[in-house]
């Protein structure tokens, strides 16, 4: 129950209306630092919505979404912060720092760097001209501009840059062997076959050294093999970074193997929210998913062999 | 009041033959999604076309109606210049169906290039006046002076909404609308459902053409002069009025070309004659910044 | 061109028919001739022209509709029997590849060949032909190697479509005319020979200025709309150098003073020192001033390329090239895009400021007349032709575009064929215009398409083949 003690995320009364269409409806959850979390839900159900408002490429209706990095995120604090009208409070005002940040105030590209949110996208976003190096370099692009000093000090070559991109090959290096694709490395990212492409995106979205890593649908696409190598990788980052997983996914052998924590969508309401086994077994969820009354789900749970 | 009504009716003049060159745009970039740059040009052609047609017939053929002359000038000049559009589109666009997407517009702005020399080695670079034609006017009293309606001012506003009205019939009525209506949507799905997209394609270039022809007649016509180098400004109006009407849509077109024709008068009367074509850029590009999907066009989601 | 296309092309392993469809072609043939004579009717088979009492009539012009029509037919008709049967192995079969190694060296030929260029043009023609060749080869070709190299970084790198960029070469150039010419003379008149240098910065930072001002408005803008509005604004600064008669002398333009040697005049009528009394060296004024113009755009232009080079490895370039690839990727990475497309914007309008200034310098005089479309669609259809992101593609392009344009203005033997009357300087345009298309049905990707990494792993990237290059929203 981390999402309880230690949320690093809060989202509170989410609302997206898109004209006329509510696509979230008043949704709360919690993610809890150090957590796989999976958002699941029928088609439709507004799970990429959410993602979306998260990582600030929708501004949500109404609603809150607070992050804090280094500490729980404290409501009192959120509201103290809320109430400044300012965006975010971390130290010093550096980029990168701990602090409480109001997402749903903050453009996307900010949420990216200061509160340090990753995404991917459901349909593969690489930059597909450019290699699969080239890819993790861009990644880590906020590092590297600050010690280019805003390109001026990088133009004339200075030793601190070259430093900086040192350690950006350094961490480049790191994600390549992680996801085997060392041997790749020089070849444009388009090249690559699909699976590759999916780790490839998770891969350029930790070079960016995120707190939060929100996939959407990771699995989608891949072979079972590819699928067994994906679950990997995400253990791997979150037994070994310090960087909390909120996914989005239909394969539920993945979510229910991985997943320390799963919120059901069902038209833009959330209904349900738990560990793995408490969502598996509740009758909402079971309705929802094979399209059944709430009274007949026992007659369907006894044909599925639940 | 006076002069107001009749900066009106000029403007309203001016505006249908944006609003018949703005059609071409639109139609253009709703199918295949490029501007057609050299629409102008061949808007600029159709004019030199309908002009020695129209010397042609009168000084040579022995036509004396002018009314007849002007008919067979407008038939005429729509078949040939369907035919330079269509021609264009074979040879400078279609080969490049599905590639760089960069290539048409290259491509489009070449053969804009083109056009305009091709006309000012032909037919020399000096400005040709036309024999003026139809100059009676009508003069309505109103107010202390009166205001003045030419007959060609009356000609331009009745050709126009005729033309208007058979081609909303064909795109909303016949089987030829349907496709290029559905190619819009989807060019691939219409292909796969069994729609000769290329056959569309070159369709709306051909009606595209020919209505243009219409405004080069027009334009012949109205300023009694023209000249290789009168494409590239009407155009670019014609394409902000489609812009400003929402591209891809027909009445839009029309509405836009009359907004601008209106803008275009008003500004010369009460401002600056000089600064004219400055206010119609200027209005180009706040529309596209501030309101890119025009009057009627159907808003654009950015999808992530 | 017809849909019953005469002829079918041999595939190689297809079965080939036995022999030439002959009566294909020569429908496939009479059906181009028969438009080719609807095209021609009436623009090209009659000429307007005024009669004595300076009414406008009509001559006919038959020969020349025949002419057309036959040649088309011919043209067509052959075109076919070559498709069919395979070019004549006239030309040796095999393709001209560079090998690796010497494709690396191709730049550094090609330096060699410009440093060289202008001693090797006074070496064969003389000091009379050496300075057109000079001036308006050299120094011509090499201001739009600088201007396509600036748009390169816009339009090529950061995928950000830009029909406007001559507005910055104006901006450039006026800011270099009215400097030069009216503000230092009322203010520093000391400073007048030092002119073109001190307007050089002033006219970079004032363009890379206006970059800003008109990147701002059209930053949410895409595709063919981002195209047409900074037309939209080439236009206007254009026409407001026309109208603001007070400032700019509108049409009849600014008398600029020439470029110095940093101080020095090439030739003076007032008596002042010039170059050729402080450095007693061989040739006219006229092509020391030619060499001197030809060094620096030399220069100018090699720093572009240098500051190109290097930007695409910094962290500002490798996003330009992302945001060509997938701009809402580069957002979720935290890459402010407002800024990446405003630097990029600055830059290279920068560059095309420098060439402005230059080009004023140069001239001597500047109006509106040398800031109009056709100069934006010269520059981007270089890029386009070069390969969008190619130093190398850009400058070949630069060189066969604006070498070839000027070429056709030395085609004066044709007058010799076609009588005086004939100018072939007026067919250029026509050219130019064709060639554009026919280069993008070629090679849409233009000649060099394929993109090199800014980085690599085992420090020897390959590069990556144009087919997964994105052309940017822009």
């Amino acid at each position: 129950m981390r999402w309880v003690r230690d949320p690093l995320l809060v989202v509170e009364g989410l609302t997206m209306r898109f004209g006329g269409l509510t696509a979230v409806r008043d949704l709360s959850f919690s993610v809890g630092r150090g957590d796989i979390t999976a958002l699941i839900g029928p088609n439709g159900a507004g799970k990429t919505t959410v993602f979306n408002c998260i990582t600030g490429f929708y501004k949500p209706t109404s609603g809150l979404m607070a992050l804090s990095t280094g500490g729980p995120v404290r409501l009192d604090e959120v509201a103290a912060l809320a109430s400044t009208g300012h965006r975010y409070k971390c130290v010093d005002d550096q980029i990168g720092a701990d602090g409480v940040f109001l997402l749903e105030r903050m453009p996307d590209f900010e949420i990216a760097r200061r509160a340090r949110v990753a995404r991917t996208f459901q349909n593969i976003r690489l930059f597909s001209g450019m290699t699969v190096l080239e890819n993790l370099i861009v990644a880590q692009h906020t590092p590297l501009m600050r010690a280019s000093g805003w390109t001026i000090k990088g133009l004339f070559g200075a030793p601190q840059y070259r430093q900086a991109e040192a350690a950006a090959m350094k961490r480049a290096r790191y994600w390549l062997e992680h996801i085997e694709l060392t041997h790749r490395a020089d070849d444009a990212a388009g090249s690559l076959p699909y699976g590759d492409q999916r780790r490839l995106e998770i891969a350029r979205a930790m070079c960016t050294d995120p707190v939060l890593l929100c996939l959407d649908e990771p699995a989608a696409g891949l072979n079972p093999r590819e699928s067994l190598e994906l679950n990997t990788l995400l253990r791997t980052i979150r037994d070994h970074h310090a960087t909390s997983i909120l996914l989005i996914e239909h394969d539920m052998s993945v979510v229910m193997e991985i997943s320390d924590h799963v919120v059901v969508l069902e038209y833009g309401l959330r209904i349900s929210d738990g560990t793995p086994e408490s969502v598996r077994n509740d009758p909402k969820v079971i309705a929802a998913y094979l399209g059944v009354d709430d009274d007949e789900v026992a007659q369907v749970e006894a044909e599925v062999g639940l | 009041m006076e002069y107001f009504v009749q900066q009106l009716i000029n403007g309203l003049t001016l505006g249908s033959i944006y609003g018949l060159i703005a059609i071409g745009y639109t139609m253009v970039f709703g199918i295949i999604g490029m501007v057609n740059f050299a629409h102008g040009d061949v808007f600029m052609i159709s004019a030199f076309i309908a002009l020695i047609l129209l010397i042609l017939l009168t000084q040579f053929l022995g036509v004396t109606s002018i009314g007849l002359a002007l008919l067979i000038v407008l038939v005429a000049g729509m078949f040939l210049t369907a035919l330079w559009s269509w021609v264009i589109e074979r040879i400078a666009y279609r080969p490049l169906a599905g590639s760089f997407r960069l290539a048409p517009l290259i491509s489009a702005i070449g053969m804009a290039i083109f056009l305009l020399n091709f006309v000012q080695v032909t037919q020399g670079p000096r400005n040709k006046a036309s024999p003026s034609i139809l100059n009676n006017v009508m003069t309505i009293p109103m107010g202390n002076g009166s205001v003045t309606i030419s007959e060609r001012q009356a000609l331009i506003f009745i050709v126009t909404a005729i033309l208007l009205l058979a081609f909303w019939a064909i795109v909303q009525k016949t089987k030829l609308g349907r496709a290029q209506r559905a190619c819009e949507q989807d060019r691939r799905m219409a292909a796969l459902l069994g729609i000769n997209v290329d056959r569309t394609i070159s369709l709306t270039f051909v009606i595209g053409g020919a209505l243009a022809s219409v405004a080069g007649l027009m334009f012949m016509s109205y300023y009694g002069v023209v000249s290789f180098s009168d494409g590239f400004t009407p155009g670019v109006k014609a394409f902000t009025a489609a812009v400003l009407g929402g591209i891809g849509s027909l009445p839009g077109a029309v509405i836009g070309g009359l907004l601008i024709g209106l803008i275009e008068t008003m500004w010369s009367a009460y401002f600056s004659i000089d600064y004219k074509d400055v206010a119609a850029f200027s209005i180009l590009a706040i529309v596209l910044i501030f309101m890119p999907s025009g009057l009627l066009g159907r808003p654009d989601v950015e999808k992530v | 061109m017809d849909t019953t296309d005469g002829g079918t092309p041999v595939s190689d392993g297809a079965l080939p028919s036995p022999r030439f469809p002959i009566e294909d072609a020569l429908r496939s043939a009479g059906l181009w001739a028969l438009v080719t004579l609807g095209l021609c009717f009436p623009i090209v088979a009659f000429e307007t022209l005024q009669d004595f009492s300076n009414r406008l009539t009509i001559e006919a012009r038959p020969l020349l509709v025949l002419f057309a029509v036959a040649a088309v037919f011919a043209g067509r008709l052959g075109w076919l029997a070559v498709r069919y049967h395979g070019l004549p192995q006239l030309l040796p079969a095999t393709r001209f590849e560079l090998t690796p190694e010497r494709k690396k060296q191709l730049p550094r030929i090609g330096l060699a060949a410009l440093l060289i260029f202008p001693f090797f043009a006074l070496l064969l023609t003389g000091q009379g032909g050496a300075v057109k060749w000079i001036d308006n080869f050299g120094v011509q070709i090499l201001i739009y190697v600088m201007l396509a190299w600036g748009l390169n970084i816009v339009v090529g790198l950061a995928g950000l479509l830009d029909l406007g960029y001559v507005a910055f070469y104006a901006v450039g150039a006026y800011a270099y005319a009215l400097i030069a010419t009216y503000v230092i003379p009322a203010t520093v008149p000391g400073l007048g020979p030092w002119a073109f240098w001190i307007c050089l910065p002033i006219a970079g930072i004032l363009a890379a200025f206006w970059g800003i001002l008109l990147g701002f408005p059209v930053l949410r803008l895409r595709g063919d709309y981002l195209a047409i509005v900074t037309l939209a604004f080439g236009e206007i600064i254009r026409l407001v150098l026309i109208n603001w008669v007070e400032v700019t002398n509108g049409n009849a333009g600014i008398r600029t003073p020439y470029i110095t040697f940093f101080g020095l005049p090439f030739s003076s009528r007032t008596g002042e020192t010039t170059f050729g009394d402080v450095f007693a060296l061989p040739g006219s004024p006229a092509v020391h001033r030619s060499m001197f113009l030809y060094y620096t755009i030399l220069a100018l232009a090699l720093l572009v390329a240098v500051a190109t080079q290097r930007l695409r490895r910094l962290p500002i370039g490798r996003a330009w090239e992302a945001m060509r690839e997938d701009e809402i990727a580069c957002r979720s990475l935290g890459i402010n895009t407002v800024n990446t497309k405003l630097t990029a914007f600055a830059i290279g309008a920068m560059f095309g400021g420098l060439a402005g200034a230059f080009f004023g310098a140069r001239q001597g005089f500047v109006n509106p007349r040398s800031f109009e479309f056709m100069e934006s669609a010269t520059i981007l259809a270089i890029v386009v032709l070069g390969g969008m992101g190619s130093l190398v593609g850009v400058a070949i392009a630069a060189v066969a575009v604006i070498g070839g344009i000027e070429l056709l203005r030395e085609l004066s033997f044709l007058k010799q064929i076609f009588g005086p009357e004939f100018d072939p300087g007026q067919y250029r345009m026509l050219i130019f215009g064709l060639a554009m298309v026919l280069m993008m049905i070629w090679r849409p990707r233009g000649l060099v398409g394929a993109r090199q990494p800014t980085i690599a792993l085992d420090g020897n990237a390959k590069a990556i083949s144009a087919s997964h290059v994105k052309e940017g929203h822009g």
